[in-house]
C-alpha cells in the first residue's frame, strides 16, 4: 500500500515566484524567508517521495464563477501553468498521476465527498510556488495530484469539513494498492488580507497559535467558522483550511520536524511546517 | 453561514464575497478573469470602454475601472482575485492596491506590514 511519508504546509505568495525567477533569495528582504526552506529540502532528499498530493486554492486561473467547485481533484496526465495576468514566468508542465488521482476520487466519493473531477486543469502560483521552494531549479521529481479547495466564492467549506476531507484523503492514500511514497503539501496562509480598507491586516499572535494547534490539537481549529477566520486571519488568511485538510490526512499524533514563520512576504505572514506521522 | 454573518456581524473594512456580491459583480469579474490571457489584456488596452461594454459592465463598474478605484470595484461586486489581474495590466501588485485602499503611501503601507512582525 502507498505510504504517506509526511506533510509540508507552506505559504504560496506569488512574489516568492518572482523572487526565485530574479535570483533574489539572498537579498536582505528575502533571506529570512528563504532561510526556512533548506531543512525541508534535505528531508525531501532523504525521504524521496514519488508523488505529491497538493492541496491548494485556485485564484481565478482555472476556475471562474460560472462553475466553481468547492472541492476539485485533478485527474490529468499533466498540469500546465500560465502567467495569471501578471506576466509571471510560465513554468514547464507538472506531471500528473491519473491512476492515483482516480483512486483518490473513487475513495473520496465512497466516503461521501462528492468532488469535481478535472481532466484539464491549469495550476496557479498556489500549486507552483511551493514546489519551486521545495525542489529548486525547476526539477520535477514527483508526480502530482492537485486538490483545489474553493476560497473565492463564499460560502467556503468550513474548517471542520476540510479536516474531515483530509481524514478521507488519508484513508484514500493508505488504501492505494501501490508502493508509492506520498508527500502531502498544503499551501496558503498564514494571516493576510488583500482587499478592503483593512488590507494589510496581519495577526501574528493568532498565526503562532495556529502553528501550535495544527501540530498538537487541530480539533481546536475546526471549531472556528469561516467568518471567525476572516476576522482573525484576514480575508485570505482563510487559506488555513488547506492546512487543516493536510492535518486531517495525517495520524492523530504527529511529529513536528521543522517550523518557520516570517513577516512579511508581500502582504502576508509566511508560515512553514514539516510534519511526520507519529501514531 | 457567512452570508448571514456578513450582514449581522460585519468585519470593518472587509468584504465577504458572498452570493449577493457575486451576482452584482459577475460582469466585472468575468472581464477581469479574461485578463488571464495576454490577448485580452491587449484588447482592453486598445479600447477600454469598448472592452467594458463587451462584457456588459454597469455604469458604476465602468466608472470604477476608469478611475482605477479598487474600493469602488469591490463595492460593485468585484472579487480581489480577479481584480488583481486587472491591476496586473498596469504593473501594480497587491502592495500597490493595498496602499490605495488604505489611503496610505506605498512606503507607509510597507512599513505597516513590517511592523506586524513585532
Amino acid at each position: 500500500m502507498a505510504t504517506l511519508v509526511g506533510g509540508v504546509c507552506t505559504s504560496h505568495i506569488p512574489a516568492i515566484g518572482n523572487a526565485i525567477a530574479r535570483g533574489l533569495e539572498d537579498e536582505p528582504y528575502w533571506r529570512p524567508f528563504f532561510a526556512g526552506y533548506p531543512p525541508v529540502r534535505k528531508w525531501l532528499e532523504a525521504t524521496r517521495p514519488d508523488v505529491a498530493v497538493v492541496i491548494y486554492n485556485d485564484h481565478g486561473l482555472n476556475f471562474f464563477l460560472d462553475n466553481l467547485p468547492t472541492f476539485a481533484v485533478g485527474a490529468a496526465q499533466q498540469y500546465s501553468n500560465a502567467d495569471e495576468g501578471w506576466g509571471l514566468p510560465t513554468l514547464a508542465p507538472y506531471p500528473g498521476d491519473p491512476r492515483f488521482s482516480w483512486h483518490i476520487i473513487e475513495s473520496l466519493v465512497r466516503d461521501e465527498f462528492d468532488v469535481a473531477t478535472c481532466q484539464e486543469m491549469r495550476v496557479d502560483h498556489a500549486f507552483t510556488v511551493p514546489q519551486a521552494l521545495l525542489w529548486p531549479g525547476g526539477t520535477r521529481p514527483v508526480r502530482t495530484v492537485p486538490i483545489a479547495v474553493n476560497t473565492v466564492q463564499h460560502p467556503l467549506p468550513t474548517p471542520a469539513r476540510c479536516f474531515k476531507l483530509g481524514q478521507a484523503l488519508g484513508r484514500a492514500i493508505a488504501s492505494y494498492p501501490d508502493n508509492s511514497r506520498v508527500v502531502a503539501i498544503a499551501t496558503g496562509g498564514l494571516s493576510h488580507q488583500l482587499d478592503g480598507e483593512r488590507a494589510g491586516f496581519i495577526n501574528k499572535q493568532f498565526d503562532l497559535m495556529c502553528l501550535d494547534k495544527i501540530v498538537e490539537d487541530p480539533h481546536a481549529l475546526t471549531q472556528y467558522s469561516i467568518h471567525d477566520l476572516v476576522r482573525l486571519a484576514g480575508t485570505q488568511g482563510v487559506e488555513l483550511i488547506m492546512w487543516l485538510v493536510l492535518r486531517g490526512a495525517m495520524t492523530t499524533r504527529v511529529r513536528q520536524l521543522h517550523r518557520h514563520y516570517h513577516i512579511p512576504v508581500s502582504n502576508t505572514a509566511a508560515g512553514l511546517l514539516l510534519l511526520e506521522n507519529a501514531a | 453561514m457567512s452570508v448571514a454573518n456578513a450582514t449581522i456581524d460585519p468585519i470593518p473594512g472587509t468584504y465577504i464575497f458572498d452570493g449577493e456580491l457575486a451576482l452584482r459583480g459577475y460582469a466585472l469579474n468575468k472581464m477581469c478573469y479574461s485578463f488571464n490571457d495576454a490577448a485580452s489584456r491587449e484588447e482592453f488596452r486598445r479600447d477600454e470602454d469598448a472592452y467594458c461594454a463587451k462584457f456588459g459592465l454597469n455604469e458604476e463598474q465602468r466608472a470604477a475601472i476608469r478611475n482605477r478605484d479598487v474600493l469602488a470595484m469591490l463595492a460593485s461586486g468585484g472579487n480581489v482575485y480577479y481584480l488583481a489581474k486587472f491591476a496586473g495590466i498596469f504593473g501594480l501588485g497587491v502592495q500597490d492596491i493595498g496602499a490605495q485602499q488604505t489611503g496610505m503611501t506605498l512606503d507607509a503601507f510597507r512599513a505597516k506590514l513590517a511592523a506586524a512582525a513585532h
